[in-house]
This record gives structure tokens, C-alpha cells and sequence, in this order.
């Protein structure tokens, strides 16, 4: 039983009742993704799993047997940040930082999600892939809480991710 | 110069990159222990009997304490001596921390925790503040009260009067990161706390005592956190103690981090109020006298409450001159969490009574509330000499008595302060010299376009039967200062090493504000290097000892002002290095631009470091500041608690949805005062950040206790905080341009907390469009819930 994070394989561990959160933090001392409320309510511990966004606090490390994870530390190229790290430094899309590394794990994950046409709670229609726009953003962040209020820099940090710099 | 510039936070590489490290990220010694409190289920009574068998037989635990085990005091108060670590019988509130377990792991004392069998002898609690006024269960002797001129007769004596009461709901700070410690013993039994503490001196203070030791025995650290607010002031007192205890005891690391829902549980919040008004006025809605009665629910445990009570008091006025004013606060105790700081620290509470009652009066004549709130203002800061005085004359106070580096000491008596009788006065008796909401509010009515929406919301709400909007601007004005006089110092150390590089220590603590930031654009400035030279390195109460809580927006007023007084000193002797070696007077030695010159020549900064070095010159130094001018006390409530005041604006304008209460924020328009801004760009991020904090407070995040005193919104899923969803389609946030006459750290103002009054705006715009509803006011109650408005709508329609 492996589990790939961040491109490197990792056993899993022997206790099938150990969160993928704790898994990472505890055992493998990933301190990146953060717990904020241990209850899948604020983000803050938001992962990728095959390119798909999970709240690790949620999901246990053995579900994700042979199942290949990205964390806030595996989104940089090296010592160049990830397009959405450097959005959000030049947006100022943060305050105390303890809700960015799943914000920015959110924002690389609804940007795919946007593209392949997914909708949210706010899309007009179902049947046709939503329309690019604030509303679809802000929505789609809104299970990123950030209790400092950066949301501005967020959002902005996030819009220019997805629509480009012009949007 | 690296200040009044727009500079990343400083550790946002770090943040984007999960490598900025909090407490809860440090690497934690092998056989670091884990605890756990076993927290009461009841709200009164005595604990009969205590059975922990099983929690001591549960897998992991190695240790159980109970009150009777801890060595010397059982007490994590921040001053009063009344808050137990773990209750030695009596329990006072549901969630009280009454045995402490530890074990292998964090989750196996969280289990074993939950294993405790414990009888009680309940008693009926007081939970709210009519059951504490009616057992007359109160801080201190009874209430206090400011007076200034005849409330009554002027009220008696008023063409119009109106009287009403709001009730303002508690708030959760919900810190994203939670409470956290780590303690790690060391020879001799030393100790170092690794603490999420906006208040590092005081853990420093409170551990000492709980291990018996001096305070020289003890050295906290705190890099940073993840969110204070108030909220990491006294309230991770108890998990540093309890850590530096088991450490000291079994001689290994400890580590201790709340779960979300026992951190709501156990932890103070915001003091939810009950204010009561009697306002008397003239036809244009000018305040002829006022009487204020405050009701402060402050919990079990008296923490911060007396300074929290006091600063509403002192915000009773915000930023309208009342002639005859009558303030009355009862702190009363209750069977509750022990409330504490939460950012504004009982100025917004203060601030929404006045709000209110404006609001109220502007209804009752059928005024646009803005004019109102103009009639009312304070003369602007340079009609401050010629304005009409109100004779109102201060009180001599007795001499200062010694005090602790808490806000929750209460001092009996304060300074003296002299204001000449033709001088415009707070009720407290502090003259208003620096007001200028005049031309902001003009300014901001202008860029928010306030008149011609106002007509376009009334417009809408003719034709609109179900969506109805409303628009308000409401003023905030905010007293900076500690109202401890003697919590207005701060120090700093500052070492310049041979390659010019600075390594830079202060007092303050980072949790997001970006304190750390502005206080190295300071030190660059000083020695006009870029600010890249400048290392920011973790709050260490063994670096500068005796420090204030990083709280009441001084921050960086205090600890800017600290850095830059060490920076100027080894400027100095720099400077009378350079000025022998070249046979110039030191005035003549100038530092710019990364370097050093005097007349012709221009070395560079490392080479004058170098210099320095060699002619053996001492690069290290401290710096010490205290505020000057602040006098106060707050018995008398007399004298100048404040050094000055933070002015802002903001323009709310929101829609409901009358069937269901439902509401948004449509557009928010700010501008906001500070000063001579250090940053600009984390001065705007303070002001949304505090805007969209004080409108979550008063329209969507409720704290609902059931009958037993058990808090039933203790986790996200219940206790709703604004997201970014919540956020306001059109949100413009200016700064007004302007230096701060009073001599702060390069003319800029605090800017913490004073932006989360603006807040108000958006609760005053959802009473404007219930107000649309009907003829009758809509004493509207906060937080402003869709339950709540849909009531207020009733309420004006039937």
C-alpha cells in the first residue's frame, strides 16, 4: 500500500483510521496543509488528489492507496512558485497565511474544474458549461474560509489565475 | 526611504509556499507528550465526586492531573487571580477545564479525555444578563459611571425625545489556526514555551508562577499566528501553563492544541451588550443630553472585562460632541465563557449604542441620518481653538498606584490631565483637538455617491414590493492608546553585524497584521538600506523583556517607534566613528541610500559598519518608547486615555428579502484614516479585513447558548463567519491622505481595529431597509440575522 505525495511514493501507514491530514502532518512532518477545524468546514487542510480538490481532514490515507497527492509544497517548479503563489504575493492574497496553502490549492483546482465545465451553486444552467465570472470564483472559494478578510486579494489573486492577468 | 510604501508582507513567500512555520509546524522533540482538559457538562454547581479510573486506564495516557497536582498556583488569569487551571470543586461555567490529561498522542488524550466520571451538585446558572442583574452578580462594587454636565434636565428640557434599547450579540474570534502550545524543558529547570500568544510576557509571567520560579527561568517565543484578534491575548494562557507543568514534572516536551469545537467551547469571546438609551434633541436632531446604560455580560472570570467595559464607555460619544451625557456600565458576571479582547475591545460595542441612538433620532424626524450624524460631530480640527467650550471641567485624580503588564489590572486612580474650560470635550474630559470626519465624510459622500443613491434606494423601494434596499454612512472615530496608562512602552533590540546585514527584535507579535513588516521598513529607513538587509526574527521575551500585549492597535506605534530610537542610537555612534576618522562634526554624516557620507566622501554601509567594528564601536543596542501626554483615571473617568484618535468612514448599501429575511451587501465605499501610512497596501488589507470582521459580527455570526449554559454554536458548521461569497460585489477602499499631528513613528496612525467599526454601516443599512417597510423605527437587534430582520419586517408592517 503506497501512496505518492508531492511525486514521491510514501507507505501507508498501518492504522486504516488515520486522516490523510494527520497522515501527512504527523507522520510525514508535510506541515504545509494546515488544520483549521478538523470537521471539513473551513479548507484550510485542501489537497489535490489526481488533480481533483479533497479536504485531507476528511479523507483517510488509506482510501488513497496507490492514489497520487499534491500539496501546497508540491505546486512550486523548484524555487519558482506556481503561478497562483506568485498571484497571490503580488495580490496580497493573504494576511496571517493560515488559510493560504488551501486557498491556493482551491484556486488550481477550480480553474480545471471551470474548464471542464463544472458547475457550482450559482451557475445559471447546468447543461452548459458555466460562464467565467466573479460570481463563479467567489462561489467556488467560498469553502476557503479566511477569517482576517483577505478575500480581495484572494479573489483577485484567483481571478487573474483563471482568466488571465486582462480579467 | 523604505516607509509610506506599498512592500509585500513579509513572509509571503513563505505563506504561498506552506513553509511559514506555526506553532503547530515545529518539529516536536522525540517523546513529546500530548494533553488533553476533561472539560465540565455542567454550567454551576460542585463536582461531588471524581472518578478518572478510566481515563488513567485509557491507551496512551501516561499522566492525570487534577487541581490538587499542580505544584504551586492554579491560577491562568491575566490579573485578577480568579481563573483556576483546573477547578480545585467549584465549576462556574460548562466547558471549565477541571482534570488535564496526558498521554502518547494528541488523539489518544482527546479520547481519554472524554473518560472521566464525574457527579456534580448543579445549581441553577445565571447564564444571561437579566439573570446576573437579577442576582445582582457583578465585577466590581457595582457599576460605574461617567458623567459630564445634567443628562437629565437637558433631556427634560429637549423639544424631542425618543428611548430604546439594543441588544448586541457576542462574537467567536475563530482564529483560523487554534490555540497551541509547546513547552520544552531545559538544565536546571528552565523552560522555553513555543506559544500562539499575542502576549508573550504575560505566558512568560503566568508560567513562572505556575512552576514557582522566576521569570528569568522562562523564555516564550512566538514567530507568529495564525489570526489573534484579540482572542490570543490571556486566552492561551491555560495551555502554556498546563505544559510547562507536565514538562517540568516528567521532564519531557509537551504539546497541547485545542480541537476546534473544545476551543469555541472553553474559550472567551466578544462581551455581548445590552444598551439602553434616553436621548433628548432638537428639531435638526442635535443631542441635548443623553443617558447610556450599558449591560456587559463578561462571563465567570473578570480577564480583560474592566478595561473592555471601560473603553465602550469611552466610546459611548464616537464622534459626536455631547454636551450632557450620563454613561452607566454594570459588568456582570454570568455562569459563561469569560469573555475577553476581541479587536475594538468594547469600543464597537460602545459605538453601535451611539450609532443607534442617531439612527433612532433621525427616524423619528424623518431626517436623512447623515445630517443628523453632521449636526452632531465635534468641530473639525481647525476650528478646534475658536469652537464654543462647554465649561466642562476635569476632575483631580490621585497619584498612579503600581500595576502589572496586564489590561486586565485595574488601577485605582490615574494622572491629572488640564484642559482649558473653553475646550470641546469627550464625556471623559478629553479634549478633541484632531477631528476631521468633516471633510472625510464630505469626501467619501462625494466618491460613494451617497445622495443620488440614497434617492435611487427609495426609488427602488416604491416599486419593489418584496426586495428592499437600504443604504447607510456611518463615521467611526477610535481613542489609540492603552487605556493602562502604563502599557503605553515598548522596546526593542537592534544588532548591525560586520556585513552590514541587521537583525531586528521588538516586543510585538505578528498574527497577520503585518507588524513585522512595517516595523523593518522602519529600521531600513533609519539607515536608508533596502529593506532586504533587515532580518525579522521571532518575538523572544529574552531578547526584550517586560513587553505589552500586542493589542489596542499600538503595535506598530509603540514597537516602530522603540525600533527606530535603537537604530537612531547606533546611527550615532556610527556616525561619530565616521565623523573622526574624516574630521567632520557627526551632524555632518548622513545616511542614504545604502550608504554612508560625509562631505565628499560616500562609502558604503557595510564599509562604514566595518569601520565602526574595527574601531571597536558597539553595533548592538535597545530602544525604549512611551507614549507621551496619556493620563487616566478610570474611576473618575477623567483625563486623556488616548494620544489620539483614528478617524473612517463607510457606506453600506444592502438589499433583504422580505420574505425570508435574506440579505446581501451590495457595495461598500470606504475611507479610512491612517495618517501618514506606513503601507499602504497593508493598511487597506487591515481595513477590508476589519470592515468585513465588524459586519460579520452584526449581521451573521450568532452565538446561541441552550437552557444549561452549553454554547451550541461551537464549530464552523453552526457559527457562520463572512466567506468570500459574503463579499460585497463593489468594495472601494481609499485612504484619506494625511499626517498624524501627534508625533507617531513617521506621522502614520494605528490601523488594527479602528476599521472594524466601520462595520456598523452595514447593520445601520439593513435598519434603513426594514425601515422602508413600514412607518414604525425597526429596532433592529444584533446580529442582524435573516431571523432577525424577517421580525424587524414584521415588526414595522403590522
Amino acid at each position: 500500500m503506497t501512496i505518492e505525495i508531492n511525486n514521491r511514493p510514501y507507505d501507508l501507514p498501518d492504522d486504516a483510521r488515520i486522516s490523510l491530514l494527520d497522515f501527512m502532518r504527523e507522520r510525514l512532518e508535510f506541515f504545509g496543509s494546515k488544520k483549521g477545524c478538523n470537521q471539513g468546514a473551513c479548507g484550510a487542510c485542501t489537497v489535490l488528489v489526481d488533480g481533483e480538490r479533497i479536504l485531507s481532514c476528511l479523507a483517510l490515507a488509506a482510501q488513497y492507496d496507490g492514489r497520487s497527492v499534491t500539496t501546497i509544497e508540491g505546486v512550486a517548479n523548484g524555487d519558482e512558485l506556481h503561478p497562483l503563489q506568485a498571484l497571490f504575493v503580488e495580490h496580497e492574497g493573504m494576511q496571517c497565511g493560515y488559510c493560504t496553502p488551501g486557498q491556493i490549492m482551491s484556486g488550481i483546482a477550480l480553474k480545471s474544474e471551470l474548464e471542464r465545465g463544472a458547475p457550482s451553486n450559482v451557475s445559471s444552467d447546468l447543461t452548459v458549461a458555466p460562464r467565467l465570472s466573479r460570481d463563479e470564483i467567489k462561489e467556488r472559494l467560498s469553502g476557503n474560509l479566511c477569517r482576517c478578510g483577505a478575500h480581495n486579494g484572494i479573489i483577485d489573486a484567483v481571478a487573474a489565475y483563471v482568466g488571465g492577468e486582462e480579467q | 526611504m523604505s516607509v509610506h510604501r506599498a512592500t509585500p508582507h513579509d513572509a509571503a513567500r513563505l505563506h504561498v509556499s506552506g513553509a511559514a512555520r506555526y506553532t503547530d509546524d515545529i518539529p516536536v522533540p522525540a517523546g513529546t507528550l500530548h494533553l488533553a482538559f476533561g472539560l465540565s457538562t455542567i454550567a454551576k454547581g460542585r463536582m461531588t465526586d471524581v472518578d478518572l479510573n478510566a481515563v488513567r486506564a485509557a491507551p496512551g495516557v501516561v499522566a492525570v492531573l487534577e487541581a490538587d497536582d499542580l505544584p504551586h498556583d492554579n491560577d491562568v488569569s491575566p490579573s485578577a487571580h480568579d481563573e483556576p487551571l483546573l477547578s480545585a470543586g467549584e465549576i462556574c461555567y460548562l466547558g471549565q477545564p477541571v482534570f488535564l490529561v496526558v498521554a502518547t498522542s494528541h488523539l489518544a488524550a482527546r479520547k481519554a479525555a472524554r473518560l472521566g466520571q464525574i457527579t456534580y451538585a448543579a445549581e441553577t446558572p445565571l447564564l444571561t444578563i437579566d439573570d446576573a442583574l437579577a442576582a445582582d452578580s457583578r465585577f466590581e462594587d457595582g457599576p460605574r459611571i461617567y458623567i459630564k454636565g445634567d443628562a437629565e434636565a437637558a433631556i427634560a428640557q429637549a423639544t424631542h425625545t425618543v428611548t430604546g434599547q439594543i441588544e448586541i450579540g457576542g462574537q467567536e474570534h475563530f482564529y483560523l489556526e487554534g490555540q497551541v502550545a509547546l513547552a520544552v524543558p531545559q538544565e536546571g529547570g528552565d523552560m522555553v514555551v513555543h506559544a500562539s500568544s499575542q502576549h508573550p510576557t504575560e505566558i512568560q509571567h503566568k508560567v513562572a508562577e505556575a512552576l514557582g520560579q522566576p521569570m528569568n527561568s522562562v523564555r516564550v517565543e512566538v514567530r507568529r499566528m495564525g489570526g489573534g484578534f484579540g482572542g490570543k491575548e490571556s486566552q492561551g494562557n491555560a495551555l502554556c501553563v498546563a505544559c510547562a507543568v507536565v514538562a517540568a514534572r516528567l521532564g519531557r516536551a509537551c504539546k497541547m492544541r485545542y480541537d476546534r469545537d473544545d476551543d469555541m467551547i472553553v474559550t472567551g469571546k466578544r462581551h455581548d451588550f445590552r444598551i439602553a438609551y434616553d436621548v433628548g434633541f432638537d428639531g435638526e436632531g442635535r443631542i441635548a443630553g443623553i443617558i447610556f446604560e450599558q449591560f456587559v455580560r463578561c462571563g465567570w472570570a473578570q480577564d480583560l472585562s474592566l478595561p473592555v467595559a471601560d473603553r465602550a464607555m469611552l466610546h459611548a460619544d464616537n464622534a459626536y460632541h455631547l454636551q450632557h451625557a450620563r454613561i452607566t456600565s454594570h459588568r456582570l458576571k454570568t455562569n459563561t465563557q469569560s469573555n475577553t479582547a476581541f479587536r475594538g475591545f468594547g469600543g464597537p460595542q460602545g459605538m453601535v449604542g451611539i450609532e443607534r441612538v442617531v439612527d433612532h433620532i433621525a427616524h423619528h424626524l424623518g431626517r436623512d441620518p447623515l445630517e443628523v450624524r453632521r449636526a452632531n460631530f465635534y468641530a473639525p480640527a481647525d476650528a478646534t481653538s475658536a469652537a464654543s467650550g462647554d465649561g466642562h471641567q476635569p476632575a483631580q485624580a490621585p497619584p498612579a498606584q503600581d500595576d502589572l503588564a496586564t489590561r486586565g489590572a485595574a488601577p485605582k486612580g490615574g494622572g491629572v490631565s488640564t484642559v482649558p474650560a473653553t475646550a470641546q470635550t469627550t464625556p471623559y474630559g478629553m479634549e478633541v483637538t484632531d477631528f476631521i470626519l468633516h471633510d472625510m465624510v464630505a469626501a467619501l459622500e462625494t466618491s460613494s455617491d451617497y445622495r443620488a443613491r440614497r434617492a435611487s434606494v427609495a426609488a427602488w423601494n416604491e416599486a419593489n414590493p418584496v426586495l428592499k434596499r437600504g443604504i447607510a454612512l456611518t463615521p467611526v472615530k477610535f481613542g489609540i492608546s492603552f487605556t493602562l496608562t502604563h502599557l503605553n512602552q515598548a522596546g526593542a533590540l537592534v544588532h548591525v553585524y560586520q556585513d552590514g546585514s541587521i537583525h531586528l527584535n521588538h516586543g510585538g507579535t505578528e498574527m497577520g497584521q503585518g507588524l513585522f513588516t512595517k516595523v523593518a521598513q522602519v529600521a531600513a529607513a533609519a539607515f536608508d538600506v533596502p529593506l532586504d538587509h533587515v532580518k525579522i526574527t521571532a518575538t523572544d521575551t529574552g531578547k526584550v523583556p517586560n513587553t505589552s500585549a500586542t493589542a489596542a492597535s499600538s503595535g506598530t506605534d509603540l514597537n516602530g517607534m522603540a525600533v527606530k530610537i535603537a537604530c537612531d542610537t547606533i546611527k550615532d555612534r556610527i556616525a561619530a566613528c565616521i565623523a573622526e576618522r574624516y574630521q567632520a562634526a557627526s551632524d555632518q554624516v548622513i545616511f542614504t541610500d545604502g550608504h554612508v557620507e560625509v562631505g565628499a566622501e560616500r562609502i558604503a554601509f557595510k564599509d562604514a559598519v566595518q569601520l565602526a567594528y574595527m574601531s571597536r564601536v558597539s553595533l548592538s543596542a535597545t530602544g525604549f518608547y512611551a507614549t507621551p501626554e496619556v493620563t487616566w483615571d478610570r474611576i473618575k473617568g477623567q483625563g486623556r486615555p488616548f494620544y489620539y484618535f483614528a478617524y473612517g468612514a463607510a457606506a453600506t448599501e444592502v438589499v433583504i428579502d422580505t420574505l425570508t429575511g435574506e440579505n446581501r451587501i451590495l457595495r461598500t465605499d470606504i475611507l479610512h484614516d491612517c495618517g501618514k501610512s506606513l503601507n499602504p497596501d497593508l493598511d487597506i488589507g487591515q481595513i477590508e479585513g476589519g470592515y468585513v470582521q465588524g459586519a460579520g459580527w452584526l449581521t451573521m455570526e450568532e452565538l446561541i447558548w441552550d437552557d444549561t449554559g452549553a454554547l451550541k454554536t461551537h464549530a464552523p458548521a453552526t457559527y457562520k463567519i463572512p466567506c468570500a461569497s459574503d463579499r460585497p460585489e463593489i468594495f472601494n477602499v481609499s485612504l484619506w491622505d494625511g499626517a498624524n499631528a501627534a508625533e507617531t513613528i513617521y506621522r502614520s496612525k494605528a490601523v488594527g481595529e479602528p476599521p472594524l467599526m466601520l462595520g456598523i454601516s452595514a447593520f445601520l443599512a439593513l435598519s434603513d431597509a426594514v425601515a422602508s417597510c413600514g412607518t414604525d423605527y425597526p429596532n433592529l437587534q444584533a446580529p442582524a440575522t435573516a431571523e432577525q430582520i424577517l421580525s424587524a419586517v414584521d415588526r414595522v408592517r403590522w
